[in-house]
């Protein structure tokens, strides 16, 4: 009996979808860049929710890394322990992929990924909004390692930065193409390095968001709440390997900062 | 009509990500048959992994870039 007019409603609720032309929401509506305060424009100092939830990522670090630890237990209590772990595992990264010297520029290369994991997480709280999804947001984080890793690779080799271009191991006729297309890799690295961040949290979300909105149909419910279940578990994933992929090319970039020859 | 064409455009840009997809899984399958071979060299070889799959991947998102590009800046 229910189910006749759970059925009954689904086909009501399909044709008054089909008349009102759709979805209900639009997929796309949980990125827009809202002002906190009224309802203005968006200017360059506008509290918007972008700011809210940057600030709300960065008050989450704080409390794990400083209140967290801030015991200093011989035997570390659930948070400090989280915090141990958290510091350990880039510490590991940054040593094994960049070496002893790349050891002093671990301070930023955490604070990128601790921003990043807490942004991606935050995202995750329904009805949040996710920072990193923005390429506003994702192209500063990538410029900043750009131009900071460039400027770096000139002020540690000098000239001999340059050598990262030339392919000392290839055939001298290959070097000179071989160059052209070093010059062209290294100058997309900051395009690909922020839309891969941007492009999988934004794409993921927007699955979600399709999903639900298929969830207007009473008969396609059901299907659409295992479908978010799944995807949801996916996102959690995805949120923690792109804020890794992004650390670990990072650190990559350094290495190839502090040592450019093949 | 140069919209619609635009459309199609993205559309047929849209097929990199799925050819980026069979990259990182021949990236993967490729690690992990390699892994099941010697698992105790596999721990170390989990950052080669991310890295090689990020490069894999970097070419299927310039063609999401230019979907995206077709769809909103054309």
């Amino acid at each position: 009996m229910a189910t006749e007019m759970e059925a009954a409603q689904g086909a009501d609720a399909a044709a008054h979808g089909g008349e009102a032309g759709g979805l209900v929401f639009h997929p796309m509506d949980q990125f827009i860049v809202k002002p906190l305060f009224g309802h203005g424009e968006v200017g360059l100092f506008t509290i918007t929710n972008v700011t809210l939830w940057m600030l709300i990522a960065i008050l989450g670090i704080v409390a794990m890394m400083v209140l967290g630890t801030s015991r200093r237990a011989v035997i570390p209590s659930r948070a400090q322990s989280v915090a141990e772990l958290v510091y350990g595992f880039i510490y590991k990264m940054v040593e094994d992929v960049t070496g002893k010297e790349g050891l002093r520029y671990f301070p930023y290369i955490i604070t990128l990924f601790l921003f990043i994991v807490f942004a991606n997480f935050l995202g995750l709280i329904p009805m949040s909004f996710t920072v990193t999804s923005h390429f506003a947001v994702t192209v500063v984080l990538a410029l900043a390692v750009f131009v900071g890793v460039t400027a770096l690779g000139f002020i540690k080799n000098g000239k001999s930065f340059l050598s990262l271009f030339w392919v000392s191991s290839a055939p001298l006729a290959l070097r000179p193409i071989l160059a052209v297309i070093e010059v062209i890799s290294y100058f997309v690295r900051p395009v690909s390095h922020s839309i891969r961040l941007a492009g999988n949290l934004m794409a993921g979300h927007a699955v979600i968001k399709v999903f639900a909105g298929f969830a207007a149909l009473a008969v396609v419910s059901p299907l659409s709440i295992v479908a978010i279940t799944a995807m949801y578990g996916l996102e959690v994933m995805v949120a923690l390997i792109q804020a890794y992929v992004f650390t670990i090319l990072t650190c990559v970039y350094l290495k190839d900062a502090l040592h450019p020859h093949h | 009509m140069e919209g619609q064409l635009a459309h199609i455009g993205a559309g047929i840009a849209g097929l990199g990500t799925g050819l980026a997809a069979l990259g990182v899984g021949n990236v993967a399958a490729n690690f992990l048959s390699g892994a099941l071979r010697n698992p105790s060299a596999a721990a170390s070889q989990t950052a080669t992994l991310f890295i090689g799959i990020a490069f894999a991947e970097a070419l299927g998102i310039f063609s999401f870039l230019i979907a995206l590009l077709l769809m909103f800046a054309v």
